[in-house]
């Protein structure tokens, strides 16, 4: 039996290895290829084409994003601006409604969770939620409506809630209360201070949403000076594969002034830089605050 | 403390609805909420006669099934394959960098596919043209966009929900393990009668959540990777995406509307639907 035994988890074990290291090349590669393409010269990819090691190695990408650098520092100030403010405010937010709904002695928390909870079984759609916005609220163009729509996601108050929940025990709010705290001190200076994990992984989730938010932008801004990062870099490479479709089916290059291969895949790299360096450190948290929030259920 | 939330949804969720009345109305941007013409029900008439809403759901519910099961599935068979490594760093490292496609934006997931597989200068083209091939034109192969759409749904998720599967192999007891082995169970059948099983309640509860937002597509997936490239609509275009391009390219607002107010009803429909047998058969697992 043991021989068998032995043999079994032998086989196993090859197809682990294999299968783990063939799913992460898997995952690496893309990246590969935008980093080589943006260490390109641009003249080689036209040529030649992309290749997973520069064919002729060159900064020139590099140096047209940034010789010209107003338009990615503004956008990038944007996306920075736009996630913090949005990351914090939403925090507040979120914990408060979720220590709220996690308080038992709270009469209406079911009728609360219904209301929040509904929203994600039915809504408007879009377009009336885009004419609210636009007509009703007057977001257009302004920074507001790059960080309200994110604020607050159902899902995320319901893990909050229970998150505040596993993390604070029931007997620490009473004995609080006869402390003689308020509802906000105990907030303040008890839960928040308990669910740090919690706040840790609704925060990362929040910071990417906004961070990697396109959308929003696409839809309400019209100035490019209030453009978030991900949409300049949509525009940078859309206009380009654009330009050059049309130029292919017309037999005219459209090349002049438009950002080069090189330039658009540096610029790619320039706007994931930030997560790729920051990777390693948030990834931690995020696998732990999944892992406990996956056993909560 | 709860007034920021309520009030929140309402103005984020709940004045919204009140606008799903524009789906009746021949609505320009003009004209404000009740003094649009009422058409009735023409929008939806017109949606459903030229075929448009029957395409579009069965598009976007295909693709969902698509991600749902696929996705399980091979997170499940990854999860169990990489708890079984033994290489601690090399374990860490690898369950890292199959996580890291979540992190980026699927503008960048654009970028990529741009860089394979545009006509010119494309990697793939690139390859091919090494190996003495023709170059293909994948812009114009609408067949193909399936594949791709739920490839790049697996690379860009599959590390998540490995995640989430790996910690609730990591939280089985190995009690159950040992005792298999001494009853002489090889590894494969260690992993088929007790790991599989044992996954079970987390994956019905993720299908369950899955199953409930099957209407709504990966919006961001599909546009990123398919933009306004009209060949492709016919394989490729979701409720999500036409409605978007309803309001933003061809301004048929109250078309989009209607198309919206009908995704979010069959969702609807569909969640409860789902709930009601979930709680038939296990009370458990219910939703709400």
């Amino acid at each position: 039996m043991q021989i068998k035994d032995d043999k079994y988890t032998k086989i196993l074990q090859i197809i682990a290895y294999v299968v783990v290291i063939l799913g992460s090349i898997a995952c690496l590669l893309p990246f590969l290829l935008i980093l080589s393409a943006s260490f390109s010269a641009n003249e080689s990819i036209i040529k030649d084409g992309y290749h997973l090691i520069p064919a002729k190695f060159s900064l020139e990408g590099y140096k047209t994003v940034f010789r010209f650098p107003d338009e990615v520092l503004r956008a990038y100030g944007v996306t920075f601006f736009t996630t913090i403010v949005g990351t914090t405010t939403g925090l507040f937010l979120m914990t408060m409604a979720g220590y709220v709904l996690a308080r038992k002695d709270f009469k209406y928390r079911n009728i609360f969770s219904f209301y929040i909870y509904f929203t994600t079984l039915f809504g408007g759609g879009l377009v009336p939620w885009y004419i609210m916005m636009t007509k009703y609220l007057h977001m257009t163009d302004s920074y507001m409506a790059l960080i309200f729509p994110g604020l607050m996601t159902p899902f995320l108050i319901i893990l909050m809630k229970n998150f505040i929940r596993s993390a604070v025990p029931e007997e620490l709010f009473e004995s609080a209360k006869i402390d003689g705290a308020g509802d906000f001190k105990i907030y303040w200076r008890i839960v928040l201070q308990l669910s740090m994990p919690g706040i840790a992984t609704v925060g990362l989730f929040l910071a990417l949403h906004y961070w990697n938010d396109w959308f929003t932008s696409s839809l309400f801004i019209n100035d490019p000076h209030k453009y978030q990062l991900q949409f300049h870099l949509y525009n940078v490479i859309n206009s380009a594969a654009f330009m050059a479709n049309m130029g292919a089916g017309t037999g005219v290059s459209l090349g002049g002034d438009l950002p080069t291969e090189s330039t658009k895949m540096a610029m790619a790299i320039v706007v994931t830089g930030p997560i790729l360096l920051l990777y390693p450190f948030i990834q931690r948290y995020f696998v732990k605050g999944l892992t406990i929030g996956a056993v909560k259920g | 403390m709860l007034l920021p939330a309520l009030i929140f949804f309402l103005l984020n969720a709940y004045f919204p609805m009140i606008g799903v009345y524009y789906a009746f109305t021949q609505f320009d941007f003009n004209s404000s909420l009740f003094n649009a013409p009422f058409v009735g029900l023409r929008n939806f008439e017109f949606l459903w006669k030229s075929g448009t809403l029957l395409r579009l759901t069965l598009n976007t519910i295909g693709y969902n099934l698509a991600f749902i099961f696929l996705g399980n599935v091979l997170a499940i068979v990854c999860a169990i394959l990489l708890s079984e490594l033994r290489i601690k760093w090399f374990k860490k490292l690898t369950q890292s960098i199959m996580f890291l496609p979540y992190f980026v934006s699927f503008v960048i997931l654009s970028v990529i596919v741009y860089n394979v597989f545009n006509y010119e200068n494309g990697f793939l083209n690139t390859l091919l043209a090494q190996f003495g091939a023709d170059p293909v034109d994948v812009y114009n192969k609408p067949v193909v966009w399936i594949f791709l759409i739920i490839l790049f749904y697996l690379w860009k998720n599959l590390g998540y929900s490995m995640v989430i599967y790996l910690a609730s192999i990591t939280g089985i007891s190995e009690e159950y393990y040992e005792a298999a082995k001494i009853d002489g169970a090889h590894i494969f059948q260690r992993i088929w009668y007790i790991t599989v099983p044992m996954l079970k309640s987390t994956f019905v509860v993720l299908l369950l959540f899955s199953l409930g937002s099957i209407m709504k597509g990966q919006f961001d997936l599909f546009y990123q990777l398919i933009g306004n490239n009209g060949v492709l609509y016919n394989t490729t275009d979701i409720l999500d995406t036409y409605v978007f391009r309803s309001l933003k390219v061809t301004f048929d607002i109250g078309m989009a509307t209607a198309a919206g107010l009908y995704q979010s009803l069959f969702g609807f429909v569909l969640i409860m639907t789902v709930n009601y047998i979930i709680r038939k058969i296990n009370d458990d697992y219910a939703l709400f």
